[in-house]
């Protein structure tokens, strides 16, 4: 079933990023232009790039497959995705532009004036960082697999090496133009193939997405099986040996697999099946997370001022809002014609195979496959480069350096081979739940950071490293005990799982309490450290020497 | 062609004292500043409030009230059309109101510090 079209959609996609960068390249001439794109970037080319730079495989990819698992409950994902835009225009957006600070450990240092606090922040931007991207090149060697039958070595490689590449080469201008791009044609290939599917599905008589009589196999389907399956029919039960295919004709009811965790029958239709503590602790960390997210945040600095930065945020809100609406169709059309990755667990898949599997293999379902395929591929390609740049920035100028080109390539090549290498040798993260636990451990460290910096006169710089370390360090701590799987009571389950409705108000409380403990250190120059956050761009002439 | 223009040195010396204030940090522009921050951060409270309870609040109805969850609008389940719809021009809407009263607040905040009193 892999489409002719796919390896060139791939290639037309890379060749394509490659130049527009080359275009920026030639524009990039000092440090300056290198890291900052000269703040030249008008709100809609910015806004696009931020979106370009946001949707990431998890999205892509991870959010239809949830879908396609678990049901209702999983939109949590989406709509906290785009909600955090909201948070970050509300108590963030004009003030951090206006703060000056490129990255988190710069406002660090702008708002408390300490150094030992820059690098804290700088190891939590780096993890944060890693940890994101860890899953994106996951998701490319995936993503290699099924839709040319390539190998996930070589998917992690091309991806990695391609992004650290054009990441040292480019620097943020050229990706600036490479990310905008990238937000329409990853817009475009989940749009267009949906058309294409709703009507299918309209057409095929508008097939119930769950049949009173339990689900069916739509056509005939041969499923692979790598690991021996225990298969549960209605009538009877059967073994799937491994890598044995088994061929189910059309008209088959399809099996539950015991191994995999998978919604099934009404219960997938209907909210609320995973409790209250874990959807608010989701709804949280998705919420307040975004702020926190590095490769975000170095993207205000190329507003003009505070007031553009608010307005590039609200067309990120419209635009992150308008993608979200297709995963959810790939999801739940995914119910009814691709149910064998139900029975694999490979339900990340189902944007990537969806295409083929219902439209067939006429033209108009190749052309589709291909071009879901290259715009999985954006998305690797975007997120990673936007990360890595961040990533990137603050080890140059923070750790290895002093933050000339130079260096920057150098810390390029660094923070590139590392996620390259953890990608290689960790396997079987759940793509979206890894992105979930750095959004909760941005939540719990850098939001409680922002949000007190900016409003609150009375944050100290021990209090802001208490709160980071404590509420931080349990929300990386909780991240540890998920991804190594190490075995818990089922009540710590759900805590350490979805971290974040503790984490973060234990951040927030750490650092009030500390901060009125350690008075004595409030800044030196706060009055005028508030005034450059708050004062209008109109005053700037005036109170801003 | 001249113009002629009647210079009030009042109103100069008012007009640079109002900036100086905030520039200076003076017990004054302390004030005003302060005033500004207030009124952004109940701005983005209140705006976020809206969000807790529009959003926030759909958990609890669900787990409270079930047969919400099997509410069909036009064959879809309420669920569904709420979170994959119409979350999206909600938040969207929130964050244009707090565009719009933001800047707002920031204008008023500039005519007062560089308008001289009449």
């Amino acid at each position: 079933m892999h489409s002719p079209y796919t390896v060139p959609a791939i290639i037309v996609v890379t060749l394509a990023t490659v130049m527009i960068g080359a275009y920026g390249l030639r524009l990039a001439r000092t440090t300056s232009d290198f890291l900052v794109a000269s703040r030249l970037v008008s709100p809609r080319w910015n806004a696009a790039a931020i979106g370009g730079e946001y949707l990431s495989a998890a999205s892509f990819l991870g959010v239809a497959g949830l879908i396609l698992k678990f049901g209702v409950d999983v939109l949590w994902y989406p709509v906290g995705f785009a909600a955090g835009y909201l948070a970050l225009l509300l108590f963030v957006a004009a003030p951090l532009r206006r703060s000056g600070a490129f990255t988190l450990p710069d406002f660090c240092e702008l708002r408390l004036g300490s150094r030992r606090l820059r690098k804290l922040a700088t190891a939590f931007v780096v993890f944060i960082g890693w940890l994101y991207l860890v899953p994106q090149l996951q998701g490319s060697g995936l993503t290699l697999i099924t839709v040319t039958g390539g190998s996930y070595l070589l998917g992690v490689l091309l991806v990695g090496v391609l992004v650290t590449a054009s990441v040292a080469l480019g620097g943020m201008r050229s990706i600036t133009f490479v990310q905008a791009f990238q937000f329409w044609l990853k817009l475009t290939a989940l749009a267009v193939p949906a058309l294409f599917l709703v009507i299918h599905w309209q057409s095929d008589g508008r097939r119930p997405v769950t049949p009173a009589d339990g689900m069916v196999f739509t056509h005939q389907t041969t499923v692979h099986f790598d690991q021996s399956a225990k298969l549960v029919f209605p009538d009877k039960t059967v073994v799937a040996h491994p890598n044995e295919d088994i061929t189910f004709p059309a008209g088959t009811p399809v099996p539950k697999v015991e191994a995999v965790h998978a919604n099934d029958g009404a219960g997938w239709l209907l909210p609320g099946q995973r409790g209250l503590f874990a959807t608010y602790s989701l709804i949280l960390a998705t919420f307040l997370g975004t702020m926190g997210l590095p490769h975000v945040l170095v993207r205000f600095y190329t507003n003009p001022d505070g007031s553009a930065a608010r307005r590039t945020t609200l067309v990120v809100l419209a635009l992150v809002g308008m993608f979200y609406l297709f995963p959810t169709m790939y999801g739940v059309l995914g119910r009814i014609y691709t149910p064998q990755l139900l029975l694999t667990g490979r339900t990340d898949a189902v944007v990537l195979t969806l295409p083929s599997a219902a439209l067939g293999g006429g033209i108009v379902g190749e052309l589709c496959a291909a071009l879901v395929a290259a715009g999985a591929f954006a998305a690797f390609l975007s997120s990673s480069s936007g990360l890595l740049t961040s990533v990137a920035g603050v080890l140059s100028t923070d750790v290895l350096g002093r933050g000339s080109v130079r260096d920057f390539r150098i810390a390029t090549v660094v923070a590139g081979m590392v996620p390259i290498v953890l990608a290689l040798n960790v396997s079987g993260l759940d793509v979206s739940q890894v992105v979930g636990l750095a959004f909760a451990v941005a939540a719990s460290s850098f939001c409680p950071l922002l949000v007190l910096g900016i409003w609150w006169r009375g944050l100290t710089d021990i209090g802001a490293a208490a709160g980071i370390l404590v509420g931080g360090g349990a929300a990386i701590g909780a991240v540890l005990l998920t991804v190594l799987k190490v075995p818990l009571p089922a009540w710590a389950n759900v805590l350490i799982g979805q971290p974040a409705a503790w984490t973060v108000p234990l951040a927030f409380t750490v650092m009030v309490l500390v901060s009125r403990a350690t008075r004595s250190r409030l800044p030196a120059a706060l009055g005028s450290i508030m005034l450059r956050l708050h004062a209008p761009d109109a005053l700037r002439a005036l109170t801003y020497r | 062609m001249t113009t002629r223009v009647r210079v009030v040195l009042g109103e100069i010396a008012r007009q640079r004292a109002a900036s100086q204030e905030l520039a200076e940090q003076s017990h004054l522009g302390d004030v005003l500043l302060r005033g500004l921050m207030r009124a952004q951060l109940a701005l983005a409270l209140r705006l976020a409030l809206v969000v807790v309870i529009g959003l926030g609040g759909l958990p609890l109805l669900f787990a409270f009230a079930p047969p919400i969850g099997t509410v069909t609008v036009f064959g879809v389940n309420l669920p569904w059309l709420l979170l994959g719809v119409a979350a999206y021009p909600f938040l969207f809407g929130v964050g244009y109101a707090f565009v719009r009263l933001a800047e707002q607040n920031e204008r008023d905040f500039t005519a007062l510090v560089k308008r001289p009193e009449r």
